[in-house]
């Protein structure tokens, strides 16, 4: 009104505020699309753009990040368009031509986790403060895996969680800026509960060896459940530590427990251990409640049944994938790892690739690297030529819903690589649940400025 | 009595590992008065004196079948180990016994390390502060497990026992129990009778030979053996030489139940120590006798009913054992008067 009365109308106002707007440089950011200037953290501005790889190329679970280290360097390889394009053609979604990420070429950093939360957490920082990561992806140890993801939501920085199982990624550690394209150890449950109880009968009772840390929790928590709906006994659930090398001592109360399905909630080199310790003992051999005693690792990776030998075979667990999938995707991807590393992929290595591909994808899509806009283009995204079959990266909790494969080791192998076979296709639909199921809340979408 | 009887056995075992390496740390502090934390070091120095042997005789050629294609397109790479080239069916042998032969390699290369660490670094401490001492040789032990681990890698290398010692033994069967009650695999009964072989060995060798008689006067009263024109520094260096081939037959025999990677001496390092000081400083019958009772309460803490009453109890029952021993008897179970004491 005041305006008004000095002898301003309406109409000049609009006409000076819009001069204003226009000479002081913010249309050009309010009409443009990813117009978000340097507000969010690590946003590139040179001719190329860098992701931060952290795995573990030491500790329990080694073997595992090695093979991750080797897909993701192959992943940079074909969003910069060299080598054979792996996936590329593949993918359903048609916007990554082999040219970086929206023109820049990708550069990476990598590091050792040590499969411990703290120096994982420490690498995926430094790559952010010091390396400027527009993205931080890695991990094969759930607990790895929701510290860094919850460092990335700190400081604003994308989390493309590499190998990790447990329910509380997605359940209640989820982020919102953390996504996992791996299954969970529900899905587990789910997938492996008919087939064990198909195989060895709905008349059991069972007895848990434990990691003891949020995976190994979650997971037992999991397998007992789907394994007690159908009828299973838990006799006993017993905790050990992570990278214990000699599970002897957890496994001689077994003997005499009244069990008769010893459950190792283990995995890379403790899998190993406790399984190959376990047929030492005599278990497989054994007679109990007069049923043949039996062993089950519910997270089972072709690297650990490799180093299982033997003692691998008929057992049953649960996988992401495996390379002897035979769709055009899987096939591709097998192929292209094949031939630069000379052996197949495992299946750490195709959801690391798969996700660093998703990346790139998602900021294609979005058209910016600005992480609100690329969270979006990722939520809720359905695709397919990954190897997974069709798969949506649910909006609620960034799970990635997909088939799981029930998988069991093979009785005689062809090649050392040839250690598991699939024997069941668990569909998307019955490997779905609520997400609402597990707590926790995703968070703000507000980019943070890497602090 | 079953569960009790598995235990036991279980104890024994894992007690046996301890006791191997305690008696060679007990072995050095008692002749050269020496903290030696590098000790965990030589148990995995064996370990790997087991994996190079295995990778030496494994050492494969490849030769290309061009009539099969690997998954990815490639000629199917046919890999044979030089070992079965060079000696036909002895060298599957070979293969197959590697672990046991290995003993053969290790007690020359562990002698070689033991004295060579000995005369080339420790003997240049023997009259500093027991700080120094244990400061110098803590950083050798990093030092060593680094060269083992850019040799070897980070990795654990699984050392595949002998096919026909793979199964397990009925024990209980054999003790007129209900057969297939107590089974307990036959390569931890090898080793819990191949460290008490060791033992035995160590203590006849100490008791029955004159060597070791002057060993343990020298032990006892080093200046008097020195003045009756004994060169005991050269016998205590051959000791440390000795300790060195214990703890590496230890490494050595251990490669089939867990696989070695190059923090294995640091993981037993810490408990060796523990059963050292339990069982007494300097008492050699103590570090044995404390080693398997160790060995044997870590097993049983670990066992579900005793885990339910006290969760956690299988990860600190060696400490608390220890926090007991020095509060009610300080000097150790079996410790001596006026050893690493003011």
């Amino acid at each position: 009104m005041t305006l008004l009365k000095r002898g301003l109308t309406r109409r000049r106002v609009l006409q000076t505020g819009m001069a204003g707007i226009i000479g002081s440089g913010v249309a050009p950011l309010m009409f443009t699309k990813g117009a978000w200037a340097q507000e969010f953290c690590n946003n590139p501005t040179g001719d190329t753009v860098t992701l931060g790889f952290v795995m573990p190329l030491t500790g329990a679970y080694a073997d595992e990040g090695a093979d991750q280290q080797r897909a993701f360097l192959l992943a940079v390889e074909h969003l910069n368009g060299e080598g054979d394009g792996g996936l590329l053609p593949t993918f359903s979604s048609k916007v990554l031509k082999g040219n970086g990420i929206l023109g820049k070429k990708v550069a990476y950093v990598t590091g050792d986790d040590q499969t411990k939360s703290d120096a994982g957490r420490d690498a995926a920082r430094r790559m952010i403060e010091r390396d400027g990561a527009i993205m931080i992806s890695g991990a094969s140890s759930s607990g790895v895996a929701i510290a860094e993801q919850a460092l990335c939501q700190e400081m604003g920085v994308i989390y493309m969680a590499g190998l990790t199982h447990s329910n509380d990624t997605t359940g209640k550690d989820k982020k919102r800026y953390g996504f996992r394209h791996f299954f969970n150890a529900y899905q587990s449950g789910t997938a492996i509960a008919p087939v064990l109880g198909e195989a060895y009968g709905k008349d059991r009772r069972a007895y848990h060896l434990t990691s003891d840390y949020t995976w190994g929790w979650t997971q037992e928590e999991s397998i007992k459940n789907a394994t007690e709906a159908m009828g299973w006994e838990t006799v006993a659930a017993v905790r050990t530590p992570v990278g214990a090398g000699d599970f002897s001592q957890y496994i001689t109360p077994v003997l005499n427990s009244g069990a008769d399905v010893l459950i190792l909630n283990h995995y890379g080199f403790d899998g190993v251990n406790s399984l190959t310790q376990a047929v030492q003992f005599g278990l497989r051999d054994r007679q109990a409640n007069g049923k043949d005693f039996q062993i089950v690792l519910p997270l089972v990776s072709d690297l650990m049944a490799q180093g299982a030998g033997e003692a691998i075979k008929g057992i049953y667990g649960t996988a992401n994938w495996d390379w002897q999938l035979d769709d055009a995707a899987s096939g591709a991807f097998t192929r292209s790892f094949g031939a630069k590393y000379g052996q197949p992929p495992s299946q750490i290595a195709q959801t690391s690739y798969v996700q660093a591909l998703l990346y790139a994808d998602a900021v294609e899509r979005a058209g910016t690297f600005y992480p609100p806009e690329v969270i979006k283009a990722l939520e809720g995204f359905e695709f397919d030529g990954m190897g997974n079959g069709p798969t949506l990266y649910r909006a609620e909790d960034h799970q990635c819903l997909k088939e799981v494969l029930v998988v069991q080791g093979r009785e005689n192998p062809s090649t050392t690589f040839d250690v598991l076979q699939t024997v069941q296709k668990v569909g998307r639909d019955v490997a779905d649940y609520d997400a609402s199921i597990f707590e926790g809340e995703l968070g703000p979408y507000d980019a943070a400025l890497c602090a | 009595m079953e569960t009790i009887l598995a235990q036991l056995l279980n104890g024994l075992d894992k007690g046996g590992a301890y006791a191997l390496i305690a008696l060679g740390l007990t072995l050095v502090f008692g002749t050269l008065g020496v903290v030696n934390f590098a000790h965990g070091a030589l148990f995995m120095l064996g370990a790997f004196c087991a994996v190079a042997f295995r990778q030496f005789i494994t050492y494969e050629t490849v030769t290309l079948d061009p009539t099969k294609l690997s998954p990815w397109g490639a000629p199917l790479e046919i890999k044979t180990p030089m070992a079965q080239i060079w000696f036909g069916d002895f060298g599957a042998v070979l293969i197959n016994w590697s672990v046991p032969i290995s003993i053969l390699l290790a007690i020359p290369v562990m002698l070689v390390i033991g004295i060579a660490m000995e005369r080339g670094l420790i003997k240049h401490f023997y009259k500093r502060a027991h700080m120094d001492q244990i400061l110098v040789t803590f950083g050798l032990a990093i030092v060593l497990q680094e060269v083992v681990k850019a040799i070897f890698g980070a990795n654990p290398i699984s050392q595949p026992m002998p096919v026909e010692l793979r199964g397990s033994a009925d024990i209980g069967a054999m003790l007129g129990l209900t057969p297939g009650m107590v089974t307990y695999p036959i390569w931890r009964l090898i080793y819990f009778l191949f460290s008490a072989s060791i033992i035995g060995a160590v203590f006849a060798f100490l008791r029955l030979t004159t060597f070791g008689m002057v060993v343990r006067a020298g032990m006892a009263d080093r200046e008097t053996v020195g003045i009756l024109g004994i060169n005991i520094d050269r016998r205590f260096t051959i000791m440390f030489g000795l300790a060195a081939v214990v703890a590496g037959l230890a490494g050595v025999m251990y490669t089939p139940l867990v696989p070695p990677n190059y923090h294995l001496g640091m993981d037993f390092l810490v408990l060796s120590f523990v059963v050292v000081v339990v069982g007494g400083m300097g008492s050699l019958p103590g570090a044995v006798a404390a080693g398997f009772l160790l060995g044997i309460l870590q097993s049983f803490a670990s066992m579900t009913e005793i885990k339910a009453i006290i969760p956690g109890i299988d990860q600190i029952i060696i400490y608390l054992v220890a926090v007991v021993i020095l509060l009610v008897r300080p000097r150790g179970l079996l410790g001596r008067r006026g050893v690493m004491e003011t």
